[in-house]
């Protein structure tokens, strides 16, 4: 057998005793579903939508994002790649200073995050980034 | 009601009238996320804040659904308007029933 | 081949591994200062007695800026959370006559020279004692209680949290000579000793690999001026002894309880390492 650098990689991890989380896929709802859900039906486009998220967060259980959509009624928040897609929907009332929230969110592993708000007119605007959530050290 | 949930908020106690200013809210939850599982493999059941409002003189800043996809202890960071003195209320919303609440005056000078 | 062999070509392999890894991430040197009014000194010159560091560096220094600057303000800083519950715990009535930690010490912040001394030599009891000790000395010893708060309880990490918070900025300074240098040898000597399976020590990731990656974790000098640490991976306040058991059961090795005489000697040592870095607890971690 060959050791490639990866799978020599994996033996040590697995001889450091780490546990690997996998996460169960059994939730029907995809991102596609719930972005489908939130607009009615109506493919989201691009617009005045920032999703600011770290391109590498050292742990998936606390990462901070925050969403900012001038003149947003909503703006929802979905993790592609967690057991169930919905993270949050902020919708923002008469007394929002900005159409913008920040939280700390819940990712399973490496994957994209999506925004997408419902703007006051009624359309919809997307944005989306990758966060490559690290497995951490030994201890895992 | 969960045990030893306690709310915290940081909002300033004064504000010039029409002033957008910062909120900070961090509330002590462990979001039980209903995926993990006990010593016996048993699944934890879910166990979550599922809504946080913000409001001001009783009209909303923002309204936030939540999922469990959100981390132990949630935190959210906002802005809000101030029109005039008043009171900015704070309402968190446990899956058990249970709300826990807390509220801040503001004097606009 | 014996076993031991094996494992140790093993550890061998991974921390050559991982070395090529070192460098992916950059450390961001920002001065940290907590609420924007307590300096924290996270790099200083080495002791003598851990020369091999040069520079002593705070594990603030080896994480990303996100979780840095979730360091940088108290209201972000989710290990507060803890401290604000010892607050309350702090004024409560605990003892059999009443008593509480204020009836002795007033307020938190009288206690603000605690936590950068310990680990220190308690002549009464002819030993070294943790603050986590000294915590349950004067609840069994002053205040009757029978059952003190135990040594790695949720209330003592908040207790010692709370402790380290009123600490912030202040420098670790414990003393390794007189009759605390036989508990600081023993440390040191735990220090270099390879545990476990993997045949690892303390130093050969934190003293000789810190800086380089294992596996996806940026490896830091094992410093515990930070603990209580939140850690991100929990969720939850972790204290400097069950880290020390994590890292431990991480060699494949039997580990020694917390607050066992083993592992008091050698949060002695570590924490001298630390001699000249700013108490930082409760601080963030991954």
């Amino acid at each position: 057998m060959i050791m490639t650098r990866r799978k020599t990689l994996a033996t040590g991890i697995g001889a450091m005793g780490a546990a690997l989380f996998v996460p169960q896929l059994a939730m029907a709802a995809t991102t596609e579903e719930a972005i489908s859900a939130f607009t009615g039906g109506a493919t989201p486009g691009e617009g005045d939508l920032t999703l600011t998220a770290p391109e590498i967060a050292e742990n998936g259980n606390t990462v901070p994002i925050e969403v900012s959509a001038p003149g947003a009624e909503s703006i929802i928040i979905l993790a592609a790649g967690n057991p169930n897609p919905d993270v949050a929907t902020f919708n923002f009332g008469p007394l929002a200073g900005e159409q913008s929230a920040s939280t700390r969110i819940r990712l399973a592993k490496t994957q994209d995050v999506v925004a997408v708000a419902k703007m006051s007119d009624g359309s919809f605007i997307q944005a989306k980034q990758e966060v490559k959530v690290t497995i951490g050290g030994c201890g895992g | 009601m969960a045990e030893n949930v306690t709310p915290r908020v940081r909002v300033p106690s004064e504000a010039t009238a029409g002033e957008v200013v910062t909120i900070k809210t961090l509330i002590s939850h462990t979001m039980e996320s209903g995926q993990r599982k006990d010593d016996q493999g048993n699944v934890i059941p879910r166990s979550i804040i599922n809504r946080f409002v913000a409001a001001f003189n009783g009209e909303t800043i923002i309204d936030v659904t939540l999922e469990p996809a959100i981390s132990t202890n949630p935190y959210f960071e906002f802005d809000a308007k101030i029109p005039e003195s008043g009171t900015m209320t704070f309402t968190w919303y446990d899956d058990d029933g249970s709300t826990y609440e807390d509220a801040h005056d503001i004097t606009v000078g | 081949m014996t076993k031991t062999l094996r494992y140790a070509g093993l550890a061998v392999s991974v921390l050559a591994l991982t070395a090529m890894a070192a460098g992916a991430q950059e450390v961001v040197d920002d001065q940290l200062v907590v609420n924007g009014e307590i300096p924290i000194v996270t790099e200083a010159p080495a002791p003598d007695y851990a020369s091999a560091l040069g520079t002593i560096r705070s594990g603030w220094t080896f994480r990303s800026e996100d979780t840095q600057m979730m360091q940088a303000d108290d209201f972000d800083n989710p290990g507060m959370l803890g401290v604000e519950a010892a607050r309350a715990a702090f004024n409560s009535e605990m003892g059999t006559g009443g008593e509480s930690c204020a009836s002795c010490h007033d307020d938190p912040e009288s206690l603000s020279t605690v936590r950068g001394t310990y680990p220190k030599w308690d002549e009464e009891h002819g030993t070294v004692q943790t603050v986590e000790m000294q915590v349950q000395e004067c609840q069994t010893e002053r205040m009757g209680m029978e059952e003190p708060y135990g040594y790695n309880s949720t209330d003592m990490i908040n207790m010692v949290a709370l402790l380290s918070s009123v600490a912030r900025g202040t420098p670790v300074n414990v003393a390794i000579d007189g009759p605390a240098e036989a508990t600081w040898k023993q440390g040191e000597e735990m220090y270099y000793t390879r545990y476990g399976q993997l045949e690892l020590s303390c130093a050969n990731c934190h003293e000789d690999n810190y800086d380089n990656m294992i596996r996806a974790d940026h490896l830091s000098q094992g410093q515990i001026n930070a603990f209580p640490a939140y850690r991100l991976k929990d969720a939850a306040l972790v204290s400097v002894q069950n880290r020390f058991r994590g890292c431990i059961r991480d060699t494949m090795g039997e580990t020694f309880a917390v607050g066992s005489p083993e592992f008091v000697a050698l949060e002695l040592y570590v924490a001298s390492r630390g001699n000249g870095l700013s108490v930082e607890g409760p601080s963030v971690r991954n």
